[in-house]
């Protein structure tokens, strides 16, 4: 009501947002409108090549030519596998992990709770650089111990590649979400359980039918977060593959995109195709909230 | 809809008898009385101990093959001891490689990893704030643009980035990697919630009865009240800043600048193709050094991390 009170909210409010807002315009908004731009041009070397390149309007022509690129869509492929081996097994892992901490029969919580989550604090290049080693044949003991118990595989080979990077998700990720889900259980509240209880559900079922769906909201954060986590995968196949050319320099979308940029030198294609990858994700991560969040309304 | 949002009414096919209702002193229910051997107390504990078997040893590998020769580095089995401790002669090797540049990696990351997730913690608990407590128009259009910022993935932004920052005269530059750090919508968004549950209307409302400017009551009465909000959020830039790679890949060509990660990643691959067998303890012992600090940081701040992934999750 107070004119001097509004005002000073305001005020206080620009003041407080433009350290923030100023910064998201410049690193996130600025680079999305600038690499749009660019994105509808591409250089073309003039004359014999000794006149350098010259930017040529182009139209759509870079999105036609990502979106009709093999190598590009592939590398959607590549994530869509890597996800639908990665998401299961992480969230499924995490989910039972957390459920039996919460089962209250398992000792030393709070230990199994840090241990399961250390992984996290491991950058996901270093964890990459571990488990190369345990991949190699000749120097890691698992695939010695796997070769003892008559399992042969090779990690390292194209055939695998989903496999073993995903494996490396798995370890980094899987404590991190179990703490999440953990939480989340910890917050049901107890008549809930208790009722369950009387009306006979054993442990096994009022987890199934009790608390999974009552932690449903975060569960489907995790998921989402993990999908937008996906699409960006770069770091884990880039140090896996360095020394071989098992899976190829565009075995990803970013792999794509860095391959476009500093090996061929298009940066009107890697702008577009960068673009795609972000526009994928955002509407991704928004049907999956909508989905979600449509899941939890009876 | 085939989810049941309230409780079963079917009772289930039970196979032990309903369990006395007595009211337990708290939530922790009592193992059933016929416990299948999954369930059992040993069951549980062994499965969560073998998961932690899977989360522990490939760190129990990189702590021993620090302390190992090369020699015994590709030479011993990886979950044992070496023949003898190399330990010390591989961190001295690891600080004065290549005129001591390890040092430097780790004094860059400091530099973006910690003074930058200080700044975005402090910019996004800022921006929490006004969105959660003060009024101004266009506030809720605002905020969806910090959501799409959520929504878009960092390392789509990478290229995007690089090519604003070839246009500045900014590539290969400390601002390069330093500046994209600052800025952490899902900071803002964790603020926002943080600062509806922690700081109560009540106290502002009593602060600018008092004549308090606004400024005032964020520095001196709500920034103190969200201070484990704060530790939440610069955890988590901080990780994130620590784990990013790609953007520094793209940015950075000068070895000065680099941050651990990417010098790590170099010495990997001249070890791997190069044909240097010798940076590759060094990789190994660098990322053991890089590493030990990081989980110590998790180890003491536990609360801290646990709270904040709690407040995104249920919300």
């Amino acid at each position: 009501m107070a004119t001097p009170s509004t005002l000073g909210q305001r005020r206080t409010a620009a003041l407080l947002l433009s350290p923030f807002l100023g910064l998201f315009a410049a690193v996130t908004l600025a680079p999305l409108l600038y690499a749009a731009w660019l994105s509808l041009f591409t250089t073309r070397t003039s004359g014999l090549g000794f006149g350098g390149t010259e930017s040529v309007f182009a139209g759509w022509d870079n999105y036609v030519r990502a979106l009709s690129d093999p190598e590009f869509l592939d590398g959607f492929l590549v994530v869509a596998a890597y996800c639908a081996v990665y998401i299961p097994v992480m969230i499924g892992a995490a989910l039972a992990l957390a459920l039996l901490l919460d089962s209250g029969l398992a000792k030393a919580r709070s230990f199994f709770q840090l241990a399961l989550f250390l992984p996290h604090a491991v950058p996901g290049l270093i964890a990459a650089l571990i488990w190369v080693y345990l991949y190699t044949p000749g120097l890691s003991p698992v695939i010695d111990l796997l070769a003892s118990g008559g399992i042969r595989v090779d990690f390292l080979s194209a055939d695998h590649a989903v496999l073993s990077t995903a494996n490396i998700a798995v370890w980094e990720w899987t404590g991190y979400n179990m703490v999440i889900f953990y939480a989340a259980l910890q917050a049901v509240p107890r008549e809930t359980l208790d009722a369950a209880r009387v009306d006979g559900a054993g442990a096994v079922r009022t987890a199934l039918s009790v608390k999974v769906p009552m932690i449903r909201p975060a569960v489907a954060l995790a998921v989402m977060f993990t999908v937008i986590g996906s699409i960006q995968l770069f770091t884990e196949p880039k140090v896996i593959y360095n020394a071989s050319s098992a899976i190829g320099s565009s075995w990803t979308p970013n792999m794509y995109v860095q391959t476009a940029a500093f090996q061929n030198n298009d940066f009107g294609l890697a702008a577009a195709a960068s673009l795609l990858i972000a526009l994928f994700a955002a509407v991704l991560s928004f049907a999956v909230t909508r989905i979600s969040r449509r899941g939890s309304k009876p | 809809m085939t989810t049941p949002s309230t409780l079963p009414t079917a009772p289930a096919p039970a196979p032990a008898p309903a369990a006395v209702p007595a009211p337990l002193p708290h939530r922790r229910r009592r193992a059933p009385k016929a416990p299948s051997a999954l369930l059992s107390r040993a069951g549980v504990t062994a499965l969560l101990a073998l998961a932690t078997l899977y989360t522990l040893l490939p760190l129990t590998w990189l702590l021993l093959s620090s302390t190992k020769s090369r020699a015994d580095l590709f030479g011993t089995n990886g979950f044992a001891p070496g023949r003898d401790m190399h330990l010390a002669e591989n961190l001295e090797q690891l600080f004065t490689a290549d005129g001591g540049v390890y040092l430097r990696w780790i004094l860059n990351t400091v530099a973006y990893a910690g003074v930058g997730a200080l700044l975005a913690a402090v910019f996004s608990v800022a921006a929490g704030y006004a969105f959660d407590k003060l009024a101004f128009p266009g506030k809720e259009r605002l905020f969806s643009l910090v959501l799409l910022g959520v929504m878009v993935p960092g390392t789509a932004l990478a290229i995007p980035l690089f090519l604003l920052a070839a246009e500045a005269g900014l590539v290969n530059t400390f601002w390069s990697v330093f500046l994209p750090g600052l800025v952490f919508p899902f900071g803002v968004y964790l603020a926002r919630v943080f600062s509806a549950s922690y700081v109560p209307d009540e106290v502002l409302e009593a602060a600018r009865m008092d004549g308090a400017s606004e400024f005032r009551a964020f520095r001196t009465i709500a920034f103190p009240m969200l201070a484990p909000g704060f530790v939440t959020i610069f955890l988590f830039q901080f990780t994130q800043i620590w784990n990013s790679f790609f953007l520094p890949l793209v940015m950075l060509s000068d070895q000065d600048l680099y941050p651990v990660n990417l010098g790590l990643y170099v010495w990997y691959s001249s070890a791997l193709s190069q044909g240097h067998p010798e940076d590759y303890l060094l990789a190994v012992v660098g990322s053991l050094v890089a590493v030990a600090p990081l989980i110590a940081v998790f180890l003491m701040l536990q609360r801290f991390w646990k709270s904040g992934m709690t407040a995104g999750a249920v919300k």
